[in-house]
């Protein structure tokens, strides 16, 4: 159970102050989520023969020193690093996939939190507040961000099950509910190769949308088969490399609220965390409508 | 009769039963095959369950000296709610009486309730169906029960009550709703509740409005607005997942968990939901109180045990695992009179036996408890029943604290896991201490 | 009369409730606005006094939850399960409310000027509302008794399992619940439908609308009705 946020700017003139608009949504929602925290941002995009990665690890002055450098002669390529304390993003022209079979060999401890372009993904156990400062989100300029507050249910307060879970390039999820068939589901994607390394029905629904997205399927496709196939409840928000989605299931007993003005689309689990941004007094404000799939900006 | 030998019998095989197909299960199918709805009866599980009958406490020995009975006190008092209330509460003995509706008991019941507990310095919960003026009349200390279907709920009462207990699920029905059969809405009850007199009462399983401890926790905040932050709030849940439960309870913002197992008795409900679902009350202690040390709040947010609490060995056992206190439903109404063998040919004229009556949603109690008929209710004297629970309560406590005192405890809260022992591998599981004679604790360090 | 002012920024949700809640029987200072209300939760619940009050701006949760006797208006959107338990008095929203708005109300008056989105009505127990614009699905959900006036739309599962609420809806029903059929408009509910209609200050014509209300069919279990529950 917990709060989920999201802010796209519509206005690109605001993007420097992403973060300063996006991190009081955040704290507002640590009633809900008191025990761990995490965000999305899209910045900073990379070129098209490059991959950004955002590494998190638990022992950062053995894995962080000499990443780049030894990342870069043993794979060919450029490698430019910046470290955010515990979490670094990593941006190669290497390819892919090489990258990551790295990563796995010469710095096991590490995990690869999300990848693509522009996301950049950083979540902490911890008040929500916290979170946000030790990665500086209040300065954090960009394009738009989707966040989370936990309040773990079935599952035990870490770092590797606080949301976003990443589900593809660019691609990441929060999930404001409770799940009930992610067990049997879990064990079926892991037939197909799909790795967890939680027992977060979360990670259940992101690893999903994964799945469904390296079969073809395009974003909506993805969420409506979630519809089929997820049983609980379930408010979803995504974040995508252009903008963000927001669906609820068909019975929709968590709440949801979105607002839109000239300048910005937000959602929020509750108004008050909206009502921090500027113009949200005169906002358009409504109810994403069970059972449907919601998009903004130029989502695929 | 041998073919050979007309005169000789040929040995038989002797008539054999079925386990799987016992006379209870082929019973239940043919009602089912004659009337096409499924069986409902009230009470708690009946089926054996590993239960506080498996554990053991060792006593006084030359390493551990026990207390005198009369000179050497042995403290009993209970504080509830010390977590944010400005009124927590203060009780003479570690056993409350547990949610249950007027509705469900008439209103003699819920009088003899009321008495019984103010007489012993306890208190007694509302049930699903709101607060009677006899009840909040009676119970010097009133918990006042905030359930999905709000039938009477009202702020009136609300700020009469000297406690909240928001109801998620109960033991014998955890996540149920289901519906209760007409015969005891009666005018009054149908009054209170708000529904037409003799029709079905369908009840909802989910809150209208709030999912989610999350959500819980504004919705607790609400209750404390409207009644100025004075009351304890209680959480109540079913056994199912006591560990998350209770964490979740907590950072709902509850100063006060209910944990009722499955041997907690309803009303009426589907026999299949009673005897299949929820885990027993022994298999929810430990871990509810492990959420609680986890969380450090052992003690600061207290822990209500119920579900088959019967005598002050169970009572010293909860306490023993961790409880801050016990509650009891089904024990209070037999120390009431229920299923009494002096009504034993009414008994046996509804189809049944005394210690086996269950069928409460019809109404017909022959003790006047679990009926809305004024002429059976007349039968239950509250001012000779509520005596009748006073020494009921009165004897458990008495029971607790000759256990207590013989492990050297000065109050009951001083019992712990170390003065039990196991008398079974399931038990010692799921109590978490050893089985007798050994030092094996299943679970504990790899083994 | 004196409006009293209180600035739920400077002083929180306890401090606005504390403030109203303290006032002394029979007082004179009736007319009270909350200021920047924040969608903050559980604003001006339990109140039992003949108050004015008016939010200013949008309210979280359980605004005027278990209200009686007073008049409370919402300048703007309320959260879920406004005016929720309500027993009398009067709650009013300007703009639209989320879902459970008036949940297992009692009495009194509850008027959207908006949309209310699911569970509108959910478990009524007596609550009159009137909603200018339409209702999300799940409205009025076992409810036992009131009126639900709704000028716009219904959603999915309308009444399901409905005791004796009753309903109007002028605009198009999504789908009915268990139970929940439409019956005739007699002229005692068209006067029942037009006094609600005036008294939320709804200029809107009763012929319109259609009644909605139980068929009474799960009073007493029977079998072949086992799908409806």
């Amino acid at each position: 159970m917990c709060g989920i946020v999201g802010l796209y700017l519509k206005n690109p003139a605001l993007q420097p102050t992403l973060g300063a608009m996006f991190e009081p949504m955040l704290v507002e929602m640590t009633d809900r989520g008191p025990d761990s925290a995490g965000f999305a941002v899209y910045r900073n995009p990379v070129g098209a023969d490059e991959t950004k990665f955002t590494l998190a690890s638990d022992d950062p002055a053995a894995d962080w020193p000499d990443l780049d450098s030894d990342m870069s002669g043993g794979l060919g390529g450029t490698v430019r690093m910046d470290v955010h304390s515990d979490h670094a993003v990593v941006i190669t022209d290497a390819a892919p996939d090489a990258a990551v079979a790295w990563l796995m060999e010469y710095r096991p401890g590490v995990r690869i939190v999300g990848s693509g372009r522009s996301i950049e993904i950083f979540k902490q156990t911890g008040l929500p507040k916290d979170v946000a400062r030790q990665f500086n989100l209040a300065g954090a300029a960009g394009s738009h961000a989707i966040g989370h507050t936990r309040m773990a249910t079935e599952s035990a307060v870490t770092t590797a099950g606080s949301h976003p879970f990443a589900t593809g390039l660019d691609v990441c999820l929060v999930h404001n509910g409770s799940l009930s068939n992610h067990n049997r589901l879990r064990r079926k994607l892991e037939r197909d190769g799909i790795r967890f390394q939680t027992e977060n029905d979360t990670e259940v629904a992101a690893g999903f949308m994964t799945w469904k997205l390296r079969q073809g399927a395009t974003l909506e496709e993805a969420l409506e088969a979630g519809f089929q196939e997820l049983d609980g409840f379930f408010t979803f928000c995504v974040g995508t490399a252009d903008g963000f989605a927001v669906t609820r299931d068909p019975i929709a007993c968590k709440h949801a609220v979105m607002a839109e003005t000239d300048d910005w689309v937000a959602m929020a689990t509750e108004y008050r965390a909206i009502a921090h941004l500027p113009g949200a007094d005169t906002a358009d404000i409504w109810e994403p409508e069970p059972h449907r799939i919601y998009t903004w900006g130029r989502v695929q | 009769m041998s073919p050979e030998n007309p005169d000789q019998d040929i040995p038989r095989t002797l008539p054999r039963k079925s386990a799987t197909f016992d006379d209870h299960t082929l019973a239940e199918i043919r009602r089912a095959a004659a009337t096409g709805i499924y069986d409902i009866r009230g009470g708690g599980t009946k089926r054996h369950l590993p239960h506080f009958d498996d554990l053991l406490f060792l006593g006084a020995s030359i390493s551990r000296y026990p207390l005198e009975g009369y000179r050497e006190t042995c403290g009993t008092n209970v504080t509830l709610g010390t977590r944010n209330a400005k009124n927590p509460i203060e009780l003479d003995i570690p056993i409350t009486i547990a949610g249950m509706s007027f509705g469900a008991l008439s209103a003699p019941a819920k009088d003899a309730l009321g008495r019984g507990a103010t007489l012993a310095g306890t208190s007694t919960t509302t049930g699903d169906g709101g607060m009677t003026p006899e009840e909040r009349g009676q119970s010097k200390t009133l918990v006042y029960q905030y359930l999905p279907s709000r039938y009477g709920m009202n702020p009136d009462d609300l700020r009469k009550a000297d406690a909240i207990e928001v109801v998620v699920g109960q033991g014998a029905k955890p996540g149920g709703g289901g519906m209760l059969l007409g015969q005891k809405i009666s005018d009054r009850v149908a009054g209170m509740r708000d529904l037409p007199t003799g029709i079905d009462q369908r009840s909802a399983c989910r809150h209208p409005d709030w999912t989610g401890p999350d959500d819980l926790e504004i919705k607790i905040q609400e209750l404390r607005e409207i009644t100025n932050w004075e009351k304890p709030v209680f959480v109540k849940v079913g056994g199912t997942r006591p560990y998350y439960d209770t964490a979740l309870s907590v950072k709902s913002g509850a100063d006060v968990i209910v944990m009722d197992g499955m041997q907690g008795g309803t009303a009426a409900t589907q026999e299949v939901f009673i005897e299949h679902v929820g885990q027993p009350t022994l298999a929810c202690v430990r871990p509810a109180v492990q959420a609680l040390q986890d969380l450090g709040l052992h003690r600061k947010v207290q822990l209500i045990v119920s579900g088959g609490i019967r005598n002050g060995a169970d009572v010293a056992k909860a306490l023993a695992l961790g409880a801050d206190a016990v509650s009891i439903g089904t024990a209070a109404l037999v120390a009431l009179g229920d299923n009494d063998p002096i009504h034993e040919a009414e008994y046996n004229k509804l189809g049944t036996t005394a210690g086996a009556y269950d069928d409460w949603h019809e109404g017909l109690d022959p003790a006047g408890i679990s009926t809305q008929d004024p002429e059976l209710a007349k039968r239950l004297d509250p001012v000779k029943a509520g005596r009748r629970l006073a020494n009921y309560l009165k004897v458990m406590t008495l029971e607790a604290q000759t256990i207590a005192r013989a492990c050297g405890k000065s109050h009951v809260h001083n019992l712990e896991p170390e003065d039990l022992v196991a008398l079974t591998i399931e038990a010692a599981a799921m109590a978490q201490v050893p089985l007798a004679g050994t030092d094996w604790i299943p679970g504990r360090n790899g083994l | 009369m004196t409006m009293g002012e209180l600035d739920l920024k400077e002083i929180g949700v306890r401090g606005v409730n504390a403030a109203l809640h303290e006032l002394p029987d029979g007082t004179n200072e009736r007319q009270w606005v909350i200021n920047n209300p924040m969608g903050q939760h559980a604003i001006a619940c339990g109140l039992d006094a003949p108050l004015n009050v008016t939010v200013n701006g949008h309210a979280g949760f359980y605004c005027a939850g278990m209200n009686q006797r007073a008049e409370i208006t919402i300048q703007g959107h309320a959260g879920v399960g406004v005016a929720e338990n309500m027993m009398s008095g009067t709650v009013r929203v300007t703009g639209n409310a989320s879902q459970s708005a008036g949940a297992t109300a009692h009495g009194g008056l509850l008027v959207i000027d908006g949309d209310a989105s699911s569970r509108c009505g959910i478990s009524m127990k007596g609550i009159d509302i009137v909603v200018g614009g339409s209702v999300g699905h799940m409205s009025a959900f076992m409810a036992q008794s009131g009126h639900l006036v709704v000028c716009g739309d219904a959603g999915d599962a309308l009444g399901d399992s409905i005791y004796e609420a009753m309903l109007f809806v002028r605009g198009e029903v999504a789908s009915l619940g268990a139970d929940c059929i439409e019956k005739e408009m007699r002229p005692e509910h068209l006067a029942k439908l037009s006094e609600l209609l005036a008294a939320a200050g709804m200029d809107t014509d009763p012929a319109d609308f259609k009644r909605y209300g139980s068929a009474r069919q799960l009073y007493n279990f029977h079998i072949d009705n086992v799908d409806a529950y």
